[in-house]
């Protein structure tokens, strides 16, 4: 179990600098585009994995519920679908980039002036409000912001712009989670 | 070589090496997000007062490398953007939705794809936004039926570039956005100045270099431009399946891949008067009679529900036709004769617009297999070619008989049929779906 060890006790490293690692994120999402002619996501892979999961508790729910019925009604396959292979690989991207520059740490990232369980609450809160939101405006900030903004998408930008605008506009309300 | 490349476009279980493709692809993905920091939410949230724009400038050089790469590949041929997804215009849920998204980015910390990569890398707090995030799309998922129509069409301009917008050449369009970035690029780093007391004097000298280069490539697609119909309309390659019939076994089907040029020569895009007037009853297509002859010729005499769209001004209606009719339309190009008809088509075709045929034998050739009976319509011996060669007592415009044949009386027609619905990309088959 040496190897093991090994993986997660690395020395630490520092980040990329921002220009380098979008240059290298551009890249990758124009291959993307040139190979499958689609670009990067993941939100929708989270309700395609939630539609599975209700395809397999309850079925009949599947066949009631119209959002559900386009992926999974029928002999669908919610899994079956580009952004699963994507969501899936990033993380494992995410863990390598992780292993390799020693940063796989159980812990918790957090402003200075609040405890760990109020920044478990308030990720768990913001996952939820993040995610409803991503699939009303049909992509996040990948399959939305990044990919469209890149394809030139106008309804794309409209989404990014509201994105920060609605960040920004809270931000001062909730500094005390951050600052 | 043309891409995307037919193989990955879609995700099968027939084709396993997709989920390679895809699963690399987003391999890359969480592994330059990771890199680049995003896996620490305070990383993150700082973008939002000011103190570290890392956020602004990973996005934006991303998009502005990937934009100028894109449409470089698609001025040099190589990529066909007509096949690349774009995101469709929804302005109501799109900005509601991103909205909702800007709450929970600084509520949470995270978004989605960055929530992989803290997870990953063993953050709690990561662990639970995407945890959470499973909540909220369950929670979409059953209350999206409250909201269904606005969520549908409030807003809804379908594939809609900002070029298309702004009324501006998509290359053009890639220069200002990468000056735009270069220029949010410079006042960032001023505000991390000011609000993060940030040192410039120690950034890398470098980025100055790669900012140029940027620009060099944003100057070099605004040379390049969008590639001329003529030499989309010579890359086009279309596909048809040919079923053979075996004395004792099962039917053999081949397919062939014909070029534009052969595609006429072969005469398979002449849709017959009887499969052009049948396809109006087809319940898969929603056939849309394209006349494009003169307005007077088309006040003269015209099919029911055609629609006047004289062969000069065609070019100004394309964008319409790529982004708003639905995915089964199929266009029939109607002339005198067939001559403008082709002109149409291989403006069309070169302009990615699926399904289009010509009417065989254009106007002529319908009133002589449905409106032969007709006294009012009298044929007349001069009319040379592309031309009229039906005299007409007045401008009636389609109500002749003829121009909407009685479906009973013509229940019973034999044609050979040529139309073949082809669906490039499927509506919901790209995208965040």
């Amino acid at each position: 179990m040496g190897w093991l060890r090994s993986i997660f006790n690395r020395p630490e490293r520092g980040y990329a600098h921002p220009y380098l690692a979008g240059t290298v994120l551009g890249v990758v999402l124009f291959l993307a585009f040139l190979l499958t002619g689609n670009g990067l996501g993941s939100s929708g892979a989270t309700s395609r994995i939630d539609a599975a999961l209700v395809d397999i508790v309850a079925p009949e729910h599947v066949d009631n519920t119209p959002y559900l019925l386009k992926m999974a009604g029928g002999d669908k396959n919610p899994l079956d679908d580009w952004i699963v292979p994507v969501f899936f690989g990033a993380l494992l991207g995410g863990f390598s980039s992780g292993a390799r520059n020693g940063r796989l740490k159980l812990t918790t990232t957090k402003g200075p002036n609040i405890s760990n369980r109020t920044r478990w609450l308030m990720s768990f809160l913001g996952g939820v409000i993040f995610l409803y939101g991503a699939r009303m405006a049909r992509g996040c900030t990948s399959g939305q912001a990044l990919s469209g903004g890149a394809t030139l998408a106008a309804g794309s930008w409209v989404v990014m712009l509201a994105i920060f605008g609605g960040a920004y506009g809270l931000a001062y309300f909730v500094r005390k989670l951050w600052l | 070589m043309n891409f995307p490349l037919e193989a990955f476009t879609t995700v099968s279980a027939a084709n396993p090496w997709t989920y390679v493709v895809f699963g690399l692809i987003g391999f890359a993905f969480g592994y330059t997000l990771e890199t680049a920091g995003f896996g620490d939410s305070r990383k993150l949230a700082a973008q939002f007062y000011f103190k570290e724009l890392t956020v602004l400038k990973v996005m934006f050089t991303a998009i502005a490398v990937a934009m100028t790469l894109l449409f470089g590949a698609v001025g040099l041929g190589l990529l066909d953007f007509s096949l690349v997804w774009v995101n469709p215009t929804y302005l109501g849920s799109g900005v509601v939705g991103g909205l909702i998204m800007g709450v929970g980015f600084i509520v949470g910390g995270f978004c989605p794809t960055t929530s992989l990569a803290s997870a990953s890398t063993g953050k709690i707090d990561g662990m639970l936004f995407m945890l959470g995030g499973f909540v909220g799309a369950f929670l979409f998922g059953e209350t999206e039926r409250y909201f269904d129509h606005w969520y549908n069409n409030a807003g809804y301009y379908g594939r809609l570039t900002l070029d298309q917008v702004l009324g501006v050449s998509p290359s053009a369009l890639v220069l200002i956005v990468v000056l735009l970035a270069l220029f949010l690029f410079w006042g960032g780093e001023h505000l991390e100045q000011a609000f993060g007391r940030r040192d410039l004097s120690r950034e890398p000298r470098w980025r100055k270099v790669g900012a140029a280069a940027l620009l060099a490539a944003a100057l070099g697609v605004l040379v390049l431009g969008s590639p001329s119909v003529e030499d989309r309309y010579q890359r086009l390659s279309f596909k048809r399946t040919e079923v053979i019939k075996q004395a004792a076994a099962e039917p053999q089907s081949v397919t062939h891949v014909y070029s534009a040029d052969e595609m006429l020569s072969k005469r398979l895009v002449f849709t017959s008067p009887a499969e052009a007037f049948k396809a109006r009853f087809q319940q898969a297509i929603n056939p849309v009679y394209l006349d494009v002859r003169s307005e007077s010729d088309y006040n003269l005499y015209h099919l029911a529900d055609a629609v006047n769209v004289p062969l000069e001004r065609l070019a100004d209606v394309i964008p319409s036709l790529l982004s708003e009719p639905p995915a089964n339309t199929v266009f029939i190009a109607i002339g005198n004769d067939e001559a403008a008809a082709i002109e149409a088509w291989k403006l069309l075709v070169a302009s990615s617009v699926q399904n289009v045929y010509i009417l065989e034998g254009g106007i002529n050739n319908w009133i002589a297999f449905f409106g032969a009976g007709d006294p009012a319509l009298q044929p007349l011996a001069t009319g040379g070619e592309d031309e009229l060669r039906y005299g007409f007592p007045a401008a009636l415009g389609s109500r002749y008989a003829s121009c909407s044949p009685d479906p009973i009386e013509y229940e019973k027609l034999d044609f050979e049929a040529r139309i073949v619905l082809q669906l490039k990309r499927d509506k919901s088959g790209g995208g965040c779906g």
